[in-house]
């Protein structure tokens, strides 16, 4: 107990002192996760709601193949890409392995099928709703996406925060292909991973607590700009 | 207003779900102007017939010929559905939605969805979300984003079921204006007085089949047929 009493007055000591080590850490755990949910976003929300308008040979098998992908391992995820942008692999001249877009990569590997399986069920259900008001109102294809994402987009949100949530707080995939380089890919939670390993739970402590306190600030942030309690009525 | 669309000549269509026959087949022709009735118990087939002629329902068999190519059809005919479906918008952002489909833009289409509202009574509620409204003003809105493109053909499945008086009655002046202005609409209810009240022409399904139609007059006074005679009686049919 008394650790974590520690931990947050460390935690406060470093960010009333504005720690440079802290800020650069927190910054670039920040670009990182904020880069892969933005990327993944733009994947998953259309192909969720491509899914869930669209009736095809294989879309039963896609939909549980994309819910499945939500519990990928993120050590593996971490080896794949690895071998992928390794010397020896088949990206390894873009010379990416050990820098923050290797790691924003993994992550939208990992984040990607968590997005589409939310924005999926999300759409799904509003695509129950409006099926009968769009065929008559003779909305085309990419009208009708359009309407089901826009009116959809709270639903939506709450899928991309849940990729930053998952993002924020991955750890095994980015110390593979980033490598918690100190200055270069050291993100938060890395540099918890090494400071529990030199048995320093205060320090390591206080990054977790400074790493939540990002994430609820993030969360906060995304839900007061959408104003999603005055919307809450819609 | 001089229809393009119309007449619109049903030819033995049937529809079938999972092998069971559910209506027709059925030939009619809807032409002219005025309000088409249709009438009929639970099941009859009223709310199935009005989805299969705006293209809503797969016909198993038969076909319809409007007198346009199919594809200009559909943005010439509107639906009001019995429970109204809305959109996560505001009310003047739900009515103006057709028209932005059309490519109007934005300013234009709020100012015609607001002309609209205000002609339906919704004036005062253009900013509110229209999942707020009551029953009587949803399905208020729901006829002003029907009307608002300025539709030939509306179709409309039971528009005043579970509505009070009060409500039923506006309605029903919105859809008499709105067959005044030249739109041919075609709509089901079980309201035998409300069918006295707007019907020009009366069509009575029972078990899938037409069993009878003609113009309201006659029909309501004097039915050719027990099914219709028994309905107006207020018998139970079987």
């Amino acid at each position: 107990m008394n650790d974590i009493w520690q931990g947050l007055a460390q935690a406060a000591r470093l960010i009333v002192a504005r720690d440079a080590d802290l800020i650069e850490i927190a910054t670039l755990s920040l670009q990182v996760s904020l880069g892969a949910t933005l990327v993944a976003s733009l994947i998953g929300l259309p192909l969720g709601a491509w899914l869930a308008i669209n009736r095809f040979r294989v879309r039963r098998v896609v939909i549980a193949t994309m819910n499945a992908l939500m519990g990928l391992p993120p050590v593996v995820v971490g080896l794949f890409v690895y071998v992928l942008f390794s010397r020896s692999g088949p990206f390894g001249v873009l010379g990416l392995l050990f820098t923050p877009t290797a790691m924003v990569i993994a992550q939208v590997i990992i984040i990607t099928p968590i997005v589409a399986s939310i924005s999926h069920q999300a759409i799904r259900d509003l695509w129950a709703d409006y099926h009968d008001l769009l065929i008559s109102l003779n909305a085309s294809r990419t009208q009708r996406i359009k309407a089901l994402l826009w009116d959809g987009r709270r639903a939506l949100m709450t899928a991309s925060l849940a990729g930053f949530g998952r993002a924020i707080g991955e750890v095994g995939a980015i110390m593979i292909v980033g490598g918690n380089i100190d200055h270069a890919t050291r993100v938060l939670t890395t540099a918890i991973a090494l400071e529990t390993g030199k048995g320093e739970f205060g320090m390591a402590l206080a990054l977790g607590f400074v790493l939540i306190a990002l994430a609820v600030l993030v969360n906060l942030t995304v839900h007061f700009l959408s104003r999603t309690e005055r919307g809450s009525r819609w | 207003m001089v229809s393009t669309i119309l007449p619109l000549t049903v030819e033995n269509i049937a529809l079938r779900r999972r092998g069971r026959r559910i209506l027709g087949p059925i030939s009619w022709q809807l032409g002219g102007t005025g309000i088409t009735v249709l009438m009929g118990p639970n099941g009859s087939g009223k709310t199935s017939f009005l989805r299969a002629m705006h293209g809503l329902e797969r016909i198993s068999d038969g076909r319809l010929h409007w007198s346009a190519p199919i594809d200009q059809t559909r943005a010439r005919q509107s639906f009001v559905f019995q429970t109204p479906i809305l959109m996560r918008r505001s009310v003047v952002d739900c009515i103006a939605y057709p028209l932005l489909l059309d490519g109007v833009s934005r300013r234009i289409a709020r100012d015609r969805a607001a002309e609209a509202a205000t002609q339906v009574g919704l004036a005062a509620m253009l900013d509110q979300p229209a999942q707020l409204l009551s029953g009587g003003e949803k399905q208020k809105l729901a006829l002003a984003r029907a009307l608002v493109r300025g539709p030939e053909l509306l179709f409309l499945d039971e528009p005043c079921a579970n509505l009070d008086g009060r409500s039923t009655s506006d309605i029903e002046k919105i859809l008499l204006a709105a067959r005044d202005a030249g739109t041919r609409i075609v709509m089901s209810t079980h309201n035998l007085g409300q069918a006295r009240r707007l019907a020009d022409d009366v069509l009575f399904l029972y078990v899938g089949q037409l069993v009878e139609f003609g113009p309201a007059s006659r029909v309501l006074q004097t039915p050719a047929t027990p099914e219709m005679t028994a309905f107006i009686k207020g018998d139970l049919l079987p």
